[in-house]
């Protein structure tokens, strides 16, 4: 199916389109794997409308919500060293950790400051030279290539009191870990528009044709998801696997190749750890032996952080792999809100637990 | 450039010199009535009641595209008396300045906010200034006081709200804080939006006038959701609305799409949501678009029928429903 153009499509013709292509007979899960998705999807009210045979599930595409409870308490720890300032994007501030958040370590008075940029955690490094200004870099191949040109002109400068604590994770691998875990039985992937950008197209190919599972890189406005809905229902109703782009106005095959010659440049992939899977093969960056000086772990002492399951009865693990919907928690709602969160993904503006509790409560 | 130091809160020579030749003088006050440590003001001699209110400015950065601090300050406390009906008339103004703080841009906001004042019809009468040591506070923050008068037979109250009811509001919403989000350091994704900050008290007398309006609002922090939210549990009475009839400037709504922000929750300083009984709607939005502040306005819902539970009901462009509640989230901090 050729991608139309999406600014003058009907969204209720697309509906309707949806609604005809799903399949009478079975249900079909499709996993919106990317946390943007999650909250345009949400703010529809899109589920509403859908066969209660299509079901959208959430996957591990909201950043914070991947960080793991090792990383989190690793970076409570480094907020407590005396001499740093911790310069972090908001949505990190309330991640509960076992005992703390950063939220109230700067309360308690340690030096944390939201930054919507990197940009803006070099310009603290430049105007508090006597302190070590310490970026925690969070968040998927769409972030990460600014987070590296920041380490690049921080080594042109000279910026000896810059540095990053890098959690950064790749997208591709935890769909994969997802698919070889086998837990979960999805029919078919949304793929993020954003991460695209800069991986194209061909990371995905394994989802498509080692595992048998449609893909379908999709934007963010409603008429792009629907679209990318049609294209995976068409695909399944055909039989066929593959991995098709609804978002040509900004992914190429290839992707962005200048972003992803600077992350090549400063990070090298590593095994990550994700919040729910545990440690992920090759599915994260870590800083290039070149750039060692600028990463934060080598930096300061940290102990050794090593949770195998999760600290508290909160099933984020669950909800980001998909097995489990957020009202389906036990904490939901009751013990978990977005004022009072025990998960990530009630922290998170673009938590699966925070869209369901603002979108999908309908009467509340 | 001349700064301002700590001698010049300490109630010395300084601080007479800044009054008497910074302020006074921006405010059109010789310092002949300030003879007494309060502001002796001639109440006029009407039925009706006073509306009082007061609010503190620590927005950052101080000038920002459509307006600075001091604007915004006049502005606050203008439009909270206005939409409570009153006629605003007299204010007070309390700084907190930082050491170090240029004299020059004092002087600039200042004027700012003694212009803003004087347009809409209201008097300074009252203030104060402190230094305090640098760090303390950011550059400067402001607190203003504001006394009205409400006219007798005006009573704006959520009480007031009845089923049919509409909901209108009176331009497009979160044009202020997307122009200081914009202008934050690192955030500028060449979207030009300029903030709404301006006092609507002309307009709203003009609306009121009409007999039509129920209650109004001014949207500001937690944007137009906070106040249908606030009006809806005040009266008890379900609001349902519609995404589509939204009016946003399109880089709003550009800036929105690319910040994962809902335009419902940003604040406005500029803007009124206005509850009016269905027969005066006609009236009501020709007044508006006759009005330089309410070109855009539009009718965005209306007071449900038989759902009483006090709930804001959002329909969105397909069709579906869902509740709008106050944010949860941390929105962009000192945005006004």
């Amino acid at each position: 199916m050729k991608p139309r153009k999406t600014t003058k499509v009907d969204p209720l013709e697309l509906l309707e389109a949806v609604r005809d292509l799903t399949p009478l007979d079975k249900t079909v899960t499709i996993m919106e794997v990317c946390g943007t998705h999650t909250m345009a999807i949400g703010k529809s009210g899109m589920r509403q409308l859908l066969p209660p045979n299509l079901k959208l599930v959430s996957g591990p595409g909201c950043p914070v919500c991947v960080t793991h409870e090792a990383e989190v308490e690793t970076f409570l720890h480094l907020a407590q060293h005396e001499n740093v300032i911790l310069a972090t994007f908001g949505d990190l501030m309330r991640v509960p950790g076992q005992s703390s958040s950063l939220a109230q370590a700067r309360a308690q008075g340690a030096r944390v400051i939201v930054v919507y940029s990197t940009l803006e955690a070099l310009k603290l490094a430049r105007l508090y030279p006597d302190r070590e200004v310490v970026f925690l870099g969070v968040g998927f191949e769409t972030t990460a290539p600014t987070v590296a040109m920041s380490i690049m002109q921080a080594s042109k400068e000279r910026i000896a009191n810059y540095s990053v604590y890098s959690m950064h994770k790749l997208v591709p691998p935890a769909i994969e870990a997802l698919l070889s875990q086998g837990e979960v039985k999805i029919d078919g992937f949304l793929c993020p528009g954003h991460v695209s950008t800069i991986i194209g197209t061909k990371p995905y190919e394994p989802a498509a044709q080692k595992y048998n599972k449609p893909c379908v890189i999709t934007g963010f406005d409603i008429e792009d998801i629907l679209q990318a809905l049609i294209m995976l229902l068409t695909q399944i109703k055909e039989r066929r696997c593959e991995v098709q782009n609804q978002y040509v106005r900004g992914v190429n095959s290839q992707g962005n190749m200048s972003a992803l010659g600077v992350l090549q440049e400063v990070f090298e992939v590593a095994d990550a750890f994700w919040r729910g899977f545990g440690t992920i093969y090759a599915s994260g960056l870590k800083l290039r032996e070149r750039y060692q000086e600028y990463d934060a772990l080598s930096r300061f002492e940290v102990p050794h952080f090593d949770f195998g399951k999760s600290v508290n009865a909160c099933s984020c693990g669950d909800i980001l792999k998909g097995k489990m919907i957020p009202p389906e928690c036990r904490l939901y709602k009751r013990a978990c809100t977005p004022a009072k969160p025990r998960g990530p993904c009630m922290v998170s503006s673009e938590g699966a637990c925070a869209a369901y509790y603002r979108f999908e409560e309908f009467g509340g | 450039m001349e700064l301002i130091t700590l001698a010049h809160g300490s109630g010395g020579r300084l601080s007479h010199e800044l009054v008497e030749e910074v302020i006074y003088p921006i405010f059109n006050n010789n310092g002949g009535q300030d003879l007494l440590d309060a502001a002796v003001i001639p109440v006029p001699v009407q039925p009706g009641k006073l509306a009082m209110t007061t609010d503190s400015y620590v927005i950052s950065p101080i000038f920002f595209p459509g307006g600075d601090i001091g604007r915004l300050a006049a502005c606050g406390t203008i439009n909270d008396l206005a939409v409570c009906g009153a006629i605003p008339k007299f204010m007070s103004v309390g700084l907190i300045i930082e050491e170090g703080f240029p004299i020059r841009e004092l002087k600039q906001v200042l004027h700012s906010l003694a212009d803003t004042a004087a347009e809409a019809g209201v008097s300074v009468v009252t203030g104060d200034t402190k230094v305090v040591e640098k760090g303390n506070v950011d550059k400067i923050y402001i607190n203003t006081a504001g006394i009205g008068f409400i006219p007798p037979g005006v009573n704006l109250n959520p009480q007031n709200i009845k089923p049919g009811d509409v909901v209108i509001v009176s331009g497009t919403l979160g044009d202020h804080e997307m122009a200081v989000l914009s202008c934050r350091e690192g955030l500028s994704f060449g979207i030009e939006v300029v903030s709404d900050c301006a006092a609507l008290n002309d307009l709203t007398k003009c609306l009121v006038a009409t007999g039509a309006v129920k209650c109004m609002r001014d949207p500001t922090r937690g944007g137009a959701a906070a106040s249908l939210w606030e009006l809806a549990g005040q009266s008890k009475m379900t609001i349902e609305i519609q995404e589509a009839a939204i009016p946003l400037h399109p880089s709003v709504a550009a800036g929105c799409s690319m910040l994962g922000l809902d335009p419902l929750y940003l604040a406005n300083e500029g803007k009124l949501v206005i509850i009016v009984n269905p027969e005066g709607e006609k009236e009501i939005i020709a007044r508006l678009k006759n009005h330089s502040l309410g070109r855009n306005a539009a009718v965005i819902g209306k007071v449900a029928n038989q759902d009483r539970s006090g709930k804001v009901l959002l329909q969105t462009a397909l069709g579906a429903k869902r509740l709008v509640t106050l944010n949860e989230g941390e929105h962009l901090p000192r945005i006004c």
